[in-house]
């Protein structure tokens, strides 16, 4: 009896036909899918400052475009030095009079209530972050909003065990903290910066980024809704120098700031001479590391997700691939194809996987980038899908052929750019991986669970996805080594940020 | 007729060996009474980077000795220096402590390393954790040295604040760089030749004696430092973290102007542990 393996393997009438490729892209249209919930914009957005909605002192107001269609959206008051003194006055107020004197419990009650309404209204927060900012709704939807309400409810349950936090220690708060942050993830950030200083007991000034002001401001009406002590959190909107004025104020205890390096250390500097106390979370130029071993697909999966995800403005996005030799040229071509079925348009439509890019400027920056890396001789690929006539994209893009000295690999791009490098080896995938002033995430992919381990401990980086990418939760702790930042957010680790132990 | 002693030559410890400053500059070392006693080396900007390269050469070995190890060898310091305490009290004495001050200082000196000693492989449990996170992943969080240190050293227990300081980093298996008191400079000198006899790697602490004021812009700025420890007056804070935002270099300074009290044993904790700790969290599915 012949047995399969008697066969000639090589035998033409045993091999499969090849399948032809399936590329969809512009080939079929698509029916539009897109998500209708109301958002419930208003025309105009206020201040929040010692829990009302105050017309800024400057009388001053700057529009919100919806970077999909490039439509203004609504009006966002602009915030100057006074109006953060008034915001500073109220937190202050709200901490000596209210916040610091409820008993924990009571506080984690008002967490605990803001979470339940964040809930009730997901979708149409939702739909304005997605408007507002230009990311899918699939992903405003599933990840942003959800995960949101549940770093407050993940929180709301420490107010009133705290001691727990610092074993041997007695923590106490800290006052009123000024919190900056940036525009990839307006809602989640303003959670995963109100949430932890809330449960600890202390009081918030917080500017969201001038582009995604709209659902820091829905986010109001709910605290509103909660009946949150007036002051205990209070929303001054406004660019650069508005932010400078909430970092810088003598009232800040602590100050708490994500974006990008480069500010990152203009506010270092700025208060270099203070004692106020800091957490960073900056920019980061993550490598994805996919060894021989595997599991292709999944692995394909994941690079895709963790450079595409938010069109990339990501500060942990796996923007440097880093795969082993020999299967460089089967990685690269698996993931030509899968970009070449990812739907780039319309954010509001469920099915776009790239939605559009936050900004004109940041739009500027990324071709400018793209630029660089063709000039320094990195090969291109992009996927021949149409784009929008209106409003801000970007084509997915891969360079392949990068190596560590190019700009493509040194710089945080924030957007949908993907450069692949390769590596022979263990201890030279650690080296390049390593080779950065970032710090902030890595993945590896593996079937050796010895060399994950490994990796793990060797990777400079606050976080390391082994099989997988791009994974958040309120209980794990974020946050980088080096040149990405330091502190934690999430976890008991990022409670201790906002606190004084005693 | 009276033998004329011999008197040392003092030398910092750096790299694993007793160097004099390439500068070849000594300031002098007087007593209390003012009574010349020796000269100590002035280090230059570059001894301090010569040090930074010797904490730089010894961290990863540092780093990945077992906890358990690292414990024992911190323990080992504490034999030496229990072994030798009357020459440290000496060194104290010479700075205008009285023998029982200075006999107390290293009494708490010996006792603040054999509490490190003891921290060594049980902090982890105290501050890592496994994360209950919402999805089929395990997740768990561990410390790791940040890496090279750069400490100042106050005058004030120029002994015990040193070993305050340096212990609890090294414990962790990061490595050190540390200023000794500008004023009192020869308790370091003397500790240099316990750390040479204790098990610890060359370069794991680097100490160098020398003038404040010259050697704080380079640990500001050296981009090698990741954190910069110890205690420092207003002036001297300002350009330590206006340096540190070049390399978003972590910052843990005790304010000079507010006196503290070594002694106390809120100086000893697990928080001063985690000041040099980065935490990692690593991700990971669960499923077939």
């Amino acid at each position: 009896m012949p047995t399969l393996l008697n066969k000639k393997r090589s035998a033409p009438t045993l091999r499969r036909p090849a399948a032809p490729a399936l590329i969809f892209g512009d080939l079929w249209n698509y029916d539009p899918a897109p998500e209708t919930a109301d958002p419930k914009l208003k025309s105009r957005y206020e201040l929040f400052i010692g829990g009302k909605f105050v017309a800024p002192a400057s009388g001053k107001y700057f529009d919100s475009i919806n970077p999909a269609n490039e439509q203004k959206l609504a009006e966002i008051a602009r915030a100057n030095a006074a109006d953060v003194a008034a915001a500073y006055r109220a937190a202050k107020k709200a901490y000596d009079q209210t916040w610091s004197r409820l008993p924990g419990r009571e506080r984690a009650k008002y967490l605990f209530r803001i979470a339940r309404l964040l809930q009730d209204r997901a979708r149409e927060f939702a739909v304005a972050e997605t408007m507002d900012g230009g990311k899918p709704i699939k992903e405003s939807r599933d990840f942003d909003v959800p995960m949101a309400a549940a770093h407050f409810f993940y929180h709301a349950g420490w107010a009133d065990k705290l001691e727990y936090v610092a074993p041997g220690r007695r923590v106490a708060s800290l006052g009123v903290v000024g919190q900056v942050i940036p525009w990839n993830f307006p809602l989640l950030m303003l959670a995963w910066k109100i949430a932890p200083a809330l449960a600890m007991g202390n009081c918030v000034v917080i500017k969201p980024a001038e582009t995604t002001s709209i659902t820091a401001l829905k986010l109001a009406e709910i605290f509103q809704d909660a009946g949150l002590p007036a002051g205990v959190v209070n929303i001054v909107t406004g660019f650069a120098d508005t932010g400078a004025a909430v970092m810088g104020h003598p009232l800040a205890a602590k100050v708490a700031f994500t974006g990008s390096t480069e500010v990152g250390k203009i506010i270092m500097r700025s208060l270099a001479g203070t004692d106020k106390k800091m957490t960073m979370e900056l920019g980061g130029k993550a490598a994805n590391i996919i060894f021989d071993d595997a599991p292709l697909d999944q692995a394909v999966e994941g690079i895709i997700n963790g450079i595409f995800f938010n069109q990339g403005h990501v500060c942990c996005a796996g923007s440097r691939l880093l795969v082993h030799e020999p299967i460089a040229a089967a990685v690269l071509a698996k993931l030509k194809q899968r970009i070449s079925v990812l739907r780039v348009g319309d954010p509001l439509d469920k099915n776009t996987d790239i939605g559009a890019i936050n900004s004109p400027a940041q739009l500027a920056t990324i071709k400018r980038l793209v630029a660089v890396g063709v000039k320094e001789g990195a090969t291109l690929y992009q996927p021949d899908c149409a784009l929008p006539a209106k409003g801000y994209y970007f084509r997915p893009t891969i360079f392949s052929g990068v190596s560590m000295s190019h700009r493509i690999a040194r710089e945080e791009i924030f957007g949908p750019v993907l450069s692949v490098l390769t590596f022979r080896t263990v201890d030279e995938a650690i080296e390049k991986a390593n080779n950065t002033a970032y710090g902030l995430s890595a993945g590896v992919w593996t079937d050796k669970g010895a060399r994950i381990l490994k990796l793990a401990a060797e990777l400079k980086a606050g976080v390391v996805w082994a099989n997988t990418y791009n994974k958040f939760d309120p209980a794990s702790p974020f946050g980088g080594y080096k040149e990405s930042g330091f502190g934690r957010e999430g976890g008991c680790q990022g409670l201790l940020d906002y606190c004084k132990l005693d | 007729m009276t033998r004329l002693p011999i008197t040392k030559t003092p030398k910092v410890y750096v790299g694993g060996a007793f160097i004099r400053s390439e500068s070849a500059r000594t300031f002098p070392l007087t007593d209390a009474a003012g009574n010349f006693v020796a000269n100590i080396p002035q280090c230059s900007r570059k001894d301090l980077r010569n040090a930074v390269e010797a904490a730089a050469k010894a961290g990863p070995g540092w780093a990945k000795r077992t906890a358990y190890n690292r414990g024992q060898i911190i323990y080992r310091l504490g034999e030496m220096v229990e072994a030798r305490r009357p020459e440290l009290a000496a060194a104290l004495r010479l700075g205008g402590a009285s023998a029982a001050a200075a006999t107390k200082e290293v009494s708490a000196t010996i006792d603040r390393l054999i509490y490190y000693a003891g921290w060594a492989d049980k902090y982890e449990q105290v501050l890592g954790s496994v994360n209950p996170v919402a999805a089929p992943y395990f997740n768990f969080t561990v410390s790791e040295p940040m890496g090279i240190i750069g400490l100042l050293a106050p005058p004030e227990a120029p002994l015990l604040a040193l070993i305050s300081l340096l212990a609890p980093a090294i414990t962790s298996g990061n490595t050190v760089v540390a200023l000794a008191s500008s004023a009192q400079p020869y308790p370091a000198i003397i500790l240099g030749e316990m750390l040479a006899t204790s098990d610890l790697p060359s370069g794991v602490v680097n100490l160098l004696t020398g003038l404040r004021a010259e050697l704080i812009p380079t640990f500001a700025t050296h981009a090698h430092f990741r954190a910069l420890g110890g205690v420092a007056n207003k002036v001297e804070q300002t350009a330590l973290k206006l340096g540190a935002a070049e390399s978003v270099k972590r910052v843990k300074l005790f304010a000079a102007e507010a006196p503290i009290n070594w002694f106390s044993s809120e100086q000893q904790n697990v928080d001063a542990l985690r000041a040099y700790l980065e935490f990692k969290t690593v991700w990971h599915p669960i499923g077939a």
